[in-house]
């Protein structure tokens, strides 16, 4: 489904992604997980198509990226931090992607009815606690039935209550053969929820595998105590 | 597509409160001025200095803010399938047109009701072309550096340049070169700023014309027929479309 | 204008009758026009004797130039048209007290080397030229070398397009005692020229749309003009190498332009200006080598320069004077102050009166440094209302570095005069 071949990118001297490769498949589940600084939101953005590779190409279903803005269509974003104009309200941003996107097929409302949000259509976003902005980002990622969902840290900042419902929805979604990805520092919180796992570490993809395959590996029965494992390998 | 990011941001910038602030600035001071002035050609050249002076500061300074403000909100449109030159005319668009109905609202009524003839229209095309020649420069301060306090920095010495510092350049050139018969070249240098072009195309308009003496009379010369107002137009819309088109480029070819 | 006679020349008429059939009997009467003794003004002039009256009904009369060599009264009755047909000066009148009224005098000759015109007094004492319609004329009337003449209620109507292409309305030249009262002025080079004319008055004239100047003065001492208009002219009023002339209650209005000057003084001396009103002029008043003149009471009105006085000017008096919405109320080329500006009122001025004796308590500058850059390098003109400007005069003001130290009112009025 997105192919990244040999991608790397530079910020000035600074080396941000370095000749990276790979493939994701839908149905995958894909935890992008490595310390702060190691590129993975960079690698995200190169997806979107809002950061552009200093060299190597991005294809998402066997199309180049680059100058392409269409396969978005097919992306349903989380933003780490969303934040949306001031004095709209919530039922403007909805109706305004709504409109920018120009959907007709019936939309996935599921997660608008779990926060609750349909009761505060008229409130305007600069009053929302940055919770309930999270809520709105998820709600909207979900909401156009995308194939690729791309996750930034998407339970930081939900309450537990909250963050559960999302988590079954992601559950769900993959059920239903979607491609998932999601970085996230909060390692146990994927635990029941990946199938595979992205290791990187400056700029380089450390490993690629999946989750079965990495708790056989480390004789480990929590992705955690795997990860933690392979670190400490690492100092050795 | 870029229509409706236009019509979105157009209705969230009519809630800001700058903007309401600008417009009844305008409004509060073209009134008084009408008001004050019994002679309308005076209210005319005094509500063209404030125009000049705070059309162009409000214009790039808050569109600055207003795009640093919204990065974030940028990023979530990059997110959607959308090109992104349409998002930057968008955003254009959408900042110009809440800018000029600002505009329109706080000076338009007063002028027509009070300036009689073509001088108000003038008056009001050079308002409005001001404006997004101002709207323009604060997009092009935007993309060129990502940090808000220098942007807003650079966006208001460009602001400081055009109302005072071009002209200061103007009146040392004219000093240092008083010998010699500079006074076409002067005319065209003048002409360059969109500020100084415009003042000095409604005070042709006027009466007050004759005290430009010579000088005004080269400028007449030039800018009084079809052909010259033709091309001072025609700065006026370069000025807008440079800049904008230069900061779409970089746009559409930055990193977010 | 009214065809026909008005009550000035149905007295002066009168006058005539009286003077005719009153019991001394006073010169013969006769009549010029179809049906009468004569058919033609020449032949009447010819035939006349010293002191006679020759009446001229309506129609039009092509003679040529007509000589009035001796002294009598030519009266037109229904407006009669004396035509010049482009060729010739129309009425010469080389003889002392002459009559001349109620004539429509047109198209004289155009030849610019003896100055044509339509009415032309050569040498001659007591000639009265009274309610003529003078109509598309080289010169409109001249006088020279003539004494206590009168000059009045005349039309004067001219079409110049070029200077060099249009005469004078009323042009004088090495006369005195003269009056030229009433008279209405338009489409000349000059709308009344006074060279080397001493002791004259001009009063009540409208002087308007003339090409170059609406009063143009060379070399004419003791003379007044009083309550005139002048609008609209070319350039305004020129008085020049002039001492001793008095101007009241005159308008200069309306003379905008590159080089237009509401009143044009150069090289006067002695001279009082009281009471006129200038109105939107480029400058109002323009003064040059002009010495020990007085301006006072005059309202300075909607100009571009209220007062030009060059720093060839000394020991001039401006004095309660009103200056209102002028750009710049005063302008200098020196550094140099010899006049005094005491007791104005300036619209501009900011001050306070703390003990309310109607005299502002801090001194006001007229001379603005924007106008005195301007002065001193006329492009710098282009930045007329910018915001530098507006700087420099602000700053100019709070603390003066470039405009004269002297150049003061000390005693600025807080409220206008009612002028």
């Amino acid at each position: 489904m997105i192919e990244i071949q040999n991608v790397s990118k530079n910020f000035g001297k600074l080396e941000v992604l370095k000749h990276i490769d790979l493939t994701c498949e839908a149905g995958q589940c894909i935890a992008l997980i490595g310390p702060n600084g190691c590129g993975k939101t960079t690698l995200i953005k190169c997806i979107l198509g809002m950061v552009i590779p200093t060299e190597g190409n991005i294809r998402f279903k066997g199309k180049d990226i680059s100058n392409d803005y269409a396969y978005r269509h097919d992306i349903g974003y989380m933003p780490q931090v969303g934040r949306y104009p001031d004095n709209m309200t919530i039922g403007q941003v909805f109706d305004m992607i709504r409109d920018i996107r120009s959907v007709k097929e019936t939309l996935d409302e599921e997660l608008v009815e779990k926060f609750a949000l349909r009761d505060m259509r008229e409130k305007k976003m600069r009053t929302l606690s940055g919770g309930t902005v999270q809520k709105v980002s998820a709600s909207l990622s979900f909401l156009f039935t995308p194939e690729v969902l791309i996750l930034d840290e998407p339970t930081a900042g939900l309450d537990p209550l909250a963050s559960e419902i999302l988590k079954e929805k992601i559950i769900r979604e993959k059920g239903k053969g979607k491609l998932v990805l999601i970085t996230s520092h909060l390692l146990s919180e994927l635990d029941d929820l990946v199938t595979h796992i992205i290791m990187m570490q400056e700029g380089e993809i450390r490993f690629f595998m999946p989750v079965t395959e990495l708790k056989n590996a480390t004789h480990t029965d929590s992705l955690a105590k795997a990860i933690t494992h392979i670190l400490k390998r690492d100092d050795v | 597509m870029f229509n409706k990011i236009q019509k979105f941001i157009f209705s969230d910038i009519l809630n800001n409160r700058i903007i309401l602030a600008y417009t009844l600035l305008l409004a509060v001071l073209s009134w008084s001025v009408f008001n004050i002035e019994d002679d309308g050609n005076k209210g005319v050249l005094t509500l063209l200095n404030i125009i000049l002076l705070t059309t162009p500061l409000v214009s790039i300074i808050f569109t600055a803010i207003y795009l640093y403000n919204s990065a974030e909100f940028i990023e979530l449109l990059l997110s959607q399938p959308v090109n992104r030159g349409k998002i930057w005319t968008g955003l254009f668009l959408g900042l110009l047109s809440s800018l000029v109905f600002a505009f329109l609202l706080g000076a338009g009524i007063p002028i027509i009701i009070y300036v009689r003839g073509s001088i108000g229209l003038i008056l009001l095309g050079t308002g409005l072309m001001i404006t997004a020649i101002f709207v323009s420069l604060g997009f092009l301060c935007t993309i060129l550096t990502r940090d808000k306090a220098r942007g807003i920095g650079i966006s208001i010495l460009l602001w400081l340049f055009f109302s005072l510092l071009f002209d200061g350049l103007v009146l040392f050139l004219l000093f240092q070169f008083a010998e010699y018969p500079i006074e076409h070249a002067m005319v065209g240098v003048t002409a360059l700023n969109p500020i100084d072009l415009a003042r000095i195309f409604i005070i042709l308009q006027l009466d007050v014309s004759a005290m430009l003496g010579y000088t005004g009379a080269i400028f007449k010369d030039f800018f009084g027929t079809g052909l010259g107002a033709a091309i001072g137009f025609l700065l006026l819309c370069l000025w807008v479309m440079i800049p904008f088109l230069i900061s779409r480029r970089m746009f559409i070819r930055k990193d977010l | 204008m009214p065809v026909g006679l008005n009550v000035i020349s149905v007295v002066s008429w009168l006058v005539c009758v009286l003077l005719m059939t009153g019991p001394k009997g006073y010169g013969n009467v006769c009549h010029v026009g179809s049906g009468y003794a004569y058919s033609s003004v020449k032949a009447a002039i010819e035939a006349a004797q010293k002191g006679d009256t020759i009446y001229v009904h309506g129609g039009t009369y092509q003679e040529g130039n007509i000589l009035i060599d001796k002294r009598l009264a030519l009266i037109g009755l229904e407006l009669p048209v004396l035509d010049g047909q482009k060729k010739y000066e129309i009425v010469s009148i080389k003889a002392d007290s002459v009559l001349l009224t109620g004539f429509r005098i047109q198209h004289s000759g155009r030849a610019s080397l003896d100055d044509p015109g339509g009415i032309k007094v050569y040498d001659s004492k007591h000639v009265h030229i009274i309610n003529n319609h003078l109509y598309d004329n080289f010169f409109g009337i001249y006088l020279q070398y003539s004494q206590q003449c009168i000059v009045k209620d005349n039309i004067l109507e001219a079409f110049g397009q070029e200077e060099q292409e249009i005469g004078n309305g009323i042009h004088c030249w090495k006369s005195e005692d003269l009056q030229i009262i009433g008279n209405t002025i338009t489409g000349h080079r000059d709308g009344i020229y006074f060279e080397f004319v001493y002791r004259s008055v001009v009063w009540r004239n409208i002087s308007s749309d003339n090409l170059r100047y609406g009063l143009h003065f060379m070399f004419s001492h003791d003379d007044a003009y009083i309550t005139n208009i002048f609008r609209n002219n070319g350039a305004g009023v020129a008085v020049m190498f002039t001492k001793n002339v008095k101007m009241f209650n005159n308008t200069f209005e309306d003379n905008w332009g590159d080089a237009a000057t509401g009143l044009l003084l150069k090289e006067i001396s002695d001279s009082y200006l009281f009471n006129n009103r200038f109105l939107r002029n480029t400058s109002g008043v323009y003064m040059e080598g002009t010495n020990r003149i007085r301006v006072e009471k005059n309202v300075f009105r909607s100009n571009g320069w209220g007062m030009k006085i060059q720093a060839s000017c000394a020991d001039n008096e401006i004095l309660h004077n009103n200056f209102i919405g002028n750009t710049f109320d005063i302008g200098t080329n020196g550094s140099l102050v010899l006049n005094s500006f005491d007791g104005n009122y300036w619209d501009k001025y900011e001050g306070y009166d703390l003990n309310k004796d109607q005299v502002g308590d801090v001194p006001y500058r007229p001379l603005s440094v924007f106008s005195v850059i301007v002065e001193q390098n006329p492009p710098a003109m282009l930045l007329y209302r910018s915001f530098i400007v507006t700087l420099l005069d602000r700053s100019e003001r709070i603390i003066p570095t470039l405009t004269p130290d002297n150049f003061i009112d000390n005693m600025p009025k807080m409220s206008a005069f009612p002028l």
